[in-house]
């Protein structure tokens, strides 16, 4: 008797029915993929198992789920850093883009320097690069020009097509046999691997972002500002906060994150640029910040889920021979439970 | 008047607890149709939480809700006007690109597909006639003033056949002949047997409109008497059970001292931005050691004044002069950091921050002194003993500084500001109707901040609607008309009767003065 009214209590108790919730949502699109992969032919038992032993059942395969979280980390902080004053940075693939451009521009042109002076040196030029080009539309928008959301968005394409257009041409590697891709890096421009795997000098990058990102929103002034300008703008510009320098700020800031995102994806993934640099990263990273709400641990842990199903979907291709696409559905599936928890708990901005 | 034998509404045992505050303490209360009835008390005192739960906006803890001897369950604003409960908020819900018709329409729950405009028209006239709440149905409402617009609320409800009106703080933005004209509406709506509740704390305004009056206090009901039984000091003493400290006087007749000027506009005219309105030439002067006040109806340029003093506005022409240096160009962050202290006409929208921490929001006002390590980390503890310094000085209560702002009360919100623009001895304070919203006591408190720190030596600028306020407090009245001020004055020089209409630009008796 005594029992079961504990274990009611348990059950009531808010965390534990948020955990069930979430848990039994996460087993019925899990269980709807499976009818989908019934209707492939497959036997789905067999293709999760795969997919478990592909990803977390192997330390090779755990690895490799972490090599794919790393951009997707930095994309998320880029949208989650602007995010905090309300400001709607869909831009994070094409500043991804222009991160690799400037990063491959200083790694194919600066071949002599040496690992510990270039790598700082294509980190800051990854940085540079997607903050720069974040900054045009956060100062458009500063001004009063135009929405970011807007021109983020717009300027992604633009971005895209500069990188083609370099690679097409004047960057071209003439010994590339046509293929439209820059010189390969230099070895001293490869950001150094860690545990003896794929995981590269670019999850340190992502973890120190995540740190002083949670470290300056709750703990310094600026934080504080921040987070003034996003519950009530108004009263931040009444009591002196310089809105229009927080948004340039942010959005170079925020853009910097996905140009770094892009600089480890030319450096240590490609070694050299090249068109298909990115599979919507930066969508992506836009994704997981919104779902999480920019909460630092939240991002870390949706990318890491993002991760699992992305590489899912590659083992169900080579394994099953089920288009890699078909992954898509569980993810749609997977991101329908992420935001139904998340209805009818938020209060005002 | 007569009373209905059976009560149209009743509150029983309704019980609301809020995180550390319990707003209704099992509250029984009786409102009768034919009856205006006040609901007095001070802030957080729990009347307007009565009236959310009423309106569905709060479910009650506990208790019942009857309506004509029937239990109901209210569980939104839909439900309450299915048992014909309307109410009127502070901040009026119209469309103002729409005109007063289409406003009503939108309102009714029996709108027809295709809008029969004329039938609309004839019955808004209709009731209008009856209740002397003529307003034009083609005019569009942003042309309307703020007492116009409180009559196109109050025909809303009664065209969508509401029989219990609740009104909140009715009279606070009208101008005094306003006030009159509305107590005449609400005296035609009880002889028609409507049961009206209005929420205040004007113990003036109750005196004169009120059949009986429920004073509540700290969640509770202290007592309900009937209007005529009830006078100024029993009312007072069942507010806050305790004698209150009288309203401050006001410094004799010693004119304030001549000197440079701490704030000085000269010729400022600025762009109208939005719905707002732009200053035109605006000459004014406010010395170290005095109180000019501006009297006006809101959206005269009272606010605009106030932003263009701080910076938020751009000056169009003009100069302005802070402390004897041109302060034209400067940034808001200069401004504030010159000593200019902001108290705000509406504090959740302009000064606070209601998702933050109470220290967090007490920061805001001056980051840099609170700032350690050039930002890298913040001195909570200085927040801290500043706030707690100030919030003593002035006598308030001292709430829990972890707590999320928002979950304060509105008036201990205003509170909470207060203190923060006091914590630094400004030089300059500009106050925006600095004791609207705030209970009888701390309004005291307020006023007799707003004089010590005149004695001490700052400069004020008042703007505030209560005429009463402006004259017991200020040296200089300035009156605002559309974007101009229209007249400059001592207040021993000028009538209340005068400002008034100075204020509403009626012709009246009122002479232009220099």
């Amino acid at each position: 008797m005594d029992k079961t009214k504990g274990l009611m209590e348990i059950l009531r108790h808010k965390r534990v029915a948020a955990v069930i919730r979430f848990g039994g949502l996460f087993g019925l699109a899990l269980a709807v993929f499976a009818m989908v992969l019934l209707v492939f032919g497959q036997n789905p038992f067999r293709a999760y198992a795969d997919i478990f032993r592909a990803t977390l059942g192997s330390s090779h395969g755990f690895s490799e789920v972490l090599v794919k979280m790393i951009p997707l980390v930095l994309t998320a902080l880029a949208v989650a850093i602007p995010s905090r004053i309300w400001l709607i940075n869909v831009g994070g693939e094409g500043q991804l883009f222009i991160g690799a451009l400037f990063a491959t521009w200083g790694a194919v042109n600066f071949t002599h320097l040496p690992a510990w002076l270039m790598l700082p040196w294509i980190c800051f030029l990854g940085f540079l690069g997607g903050g720069l080009w974040a900054s045009i539309s956060g100062f458009m928008r500063a001004k009063g020009w135009a929405s970011e959301t807007i021109s983020t968005l717009l300027m992604n394409y633009v971005a895209i097509l500069l990188v083609s257009f370099f690679v097409f041409g004047p960057w071209k590697d003439p010994e590339s046999a046509n293929y439209p891709q820059s010189a390969p890096f230099p070895d001293a421009a490869i950001l150094p691997s860690l545990l003896d795997s794929r995981i590269h000098l670019g999850a340190l990058i992502a973890i120190a972002g995540l740190l002083l990102f949670y470290f300056v929103m709750t703990r310094t002034r600026w934080g504080l500002e921040m987070r003034a300008m996003g519950i009530n703008q108004e009263a931040a510009r009444r009591n002196g906060v310089s809105t229009n320098r927080y948004i340039l700020l942010l959005m170079f800031i925020g853009g910097g994150m996905a140009g770094l995102a892009g600089m480890g994806e030319v450096s240590a993934i490609h070694g050299q640029l090249r068109p298909s640099l990115s599979p919507g990263l930066g969508y992506m990273g836009f994704l997981i910040s919104w779902i999480t709400m920019g909460s630092p641990l939240g991002i870390v842990a949706a990318a890491f889920l993002i991760s699992i199903i992305t590489a899912g979907g590659d083992i169900l291709q080579m394994t099953h021979r089920i288009p890699a696409a078909a992954i898509h559905i569980l993810m749609a599936l997977v991101l329908f439970v992420v935001l139904a928890r998340s209805t009818g708990k938020k209060g005002g901005k | 008047m007569k009373i209905n034998p059976a009560p149209l509404l009743s509150f029983r045992g309704i019980t609301k607890s809020f995180p550390a505050v319990l707003a209704n303490d099992h509250i029984d209360l009786d409102i009768y149709g034919g009856e205006i009835h006040a609901l007095l008390g001070e802030n957080g005192a729990g009347k307007s939480t009565l009236m959310k739960i009423l309106y569905g906006f709060y479910q009650a803890d506990g208790g019942s809700i009857l309506v004509n001897g029937q239990p109901v369950q209210i569980r939104s604003p839909h439900d309450a006007r299915g048992q014909r409960i309307g109410m009127v908020f502070q901040d009026f819900i119209l469309i103002p690109a729409l005109t007063v018709a289409e406003n009503i329409a939108l309102f009714l729950s029996d709108l027809p597909f295709i809008l029969d405009n004329d039938a609309i028209v004839s019955r808004i006239e209709n009731i209008s006639e009856r209740y002397s709440l003529q307003v034009k149905p083609e005019a569009p409402v942003w042309q309307l003033s703020v007492g116009e617009r409180q009559k196109v609320e109050l025909l809303k409800l009664l065209l969508a056949d509401a029989r219990i009106l609740i009104l909140d703080e009715p009279t606070r933005s009208l101008a005094p002949h306003e006030v009159i004209g509305l107590f005449q509406v609400l005296a035609n709506l009880r002889r028609d047997g409507y049961a009206v509740v209005v929420i205040t704390h004007k113990m003036k305004e109750v005196l004169e409109c009120a059949d009986r009056i429920t004073v509540m206090r700290r969640g509770k009901i202290a007592s309900t008497l009937l209007g005529a039984e009830a006078t100024e000091n029993t009312l007072v003493s069942l507010m806050f059970g305790k004698a209150v400290a009288e309203s401050p006087q006001r410094r004799g007749e010693s004119p304030p001292e001549e000197g440079i000027p701490f704030l000085e506009l000269k010729g400022v005219s600025t762009q109208p931005e939005g719905t707002g309105i732009g200053l035109k030439e605006i000459n004014l002067t406010v010395r170290p050691g005095e109180i000019v006040g501006v009297a006006g109806v809101s959206g005269n340029g009272q606010r605009e004044l106030g932003d263009v003093v701080l910076s938020i506005e751009k000056c169009a022409r003009g100069t302005k002069y802070l402390g004897g240096q041109d302060a034209t160009r400067w940034s808001v962050a200069q401004v504030r950091n010159s000593g200019t202290a902001f108290i705000p006409e509406d504090p959740l929208g302009m000064a606070a921050f209601p998702w933050l921490s109470v220290q967090e929001n007490m920061a805001m006002s001056d980051v840099s002194r609170y700032a350690r390590h050039g930002g890298l980390s913040m001195d909570w503890e200085a927040v801290r003993t500043d706030l707690q310094a100030s919030l003593k000085r002035l006598g308030f209560q001292i709430p829990p500084f972890y707590v999320p702002l928002g979950i304060l009360s509105g008036g201990n919100i205003q509170r909470m500001i207060l203190a923060r623009e006091m914590a630094h001895n400004p030089r300059l304070i500009i106050a925006f109707y600095p004791t609207r919203g705030l209970d009888v006591q701390s309004a005291v408190a307020a006023r007799e901040v707003l004089l010590a720190s005149r004695d001490a030596g700052a400069a004020i600028l008042l703007i505030s609607e209560d005429l009463e306020e402006l004259f017991s407090l200020s040296d200089r009245l300035a009156v605002m008309l559309r974007g101009e001020i229209v007249a400059t004055s001592a207040p021993r020089d000028i009538t209340v009767q005068e400002i008034g209409y100075l204020m509403t630009g009626s012709k009246g008796e009122g002479a232009e003065r220099g």
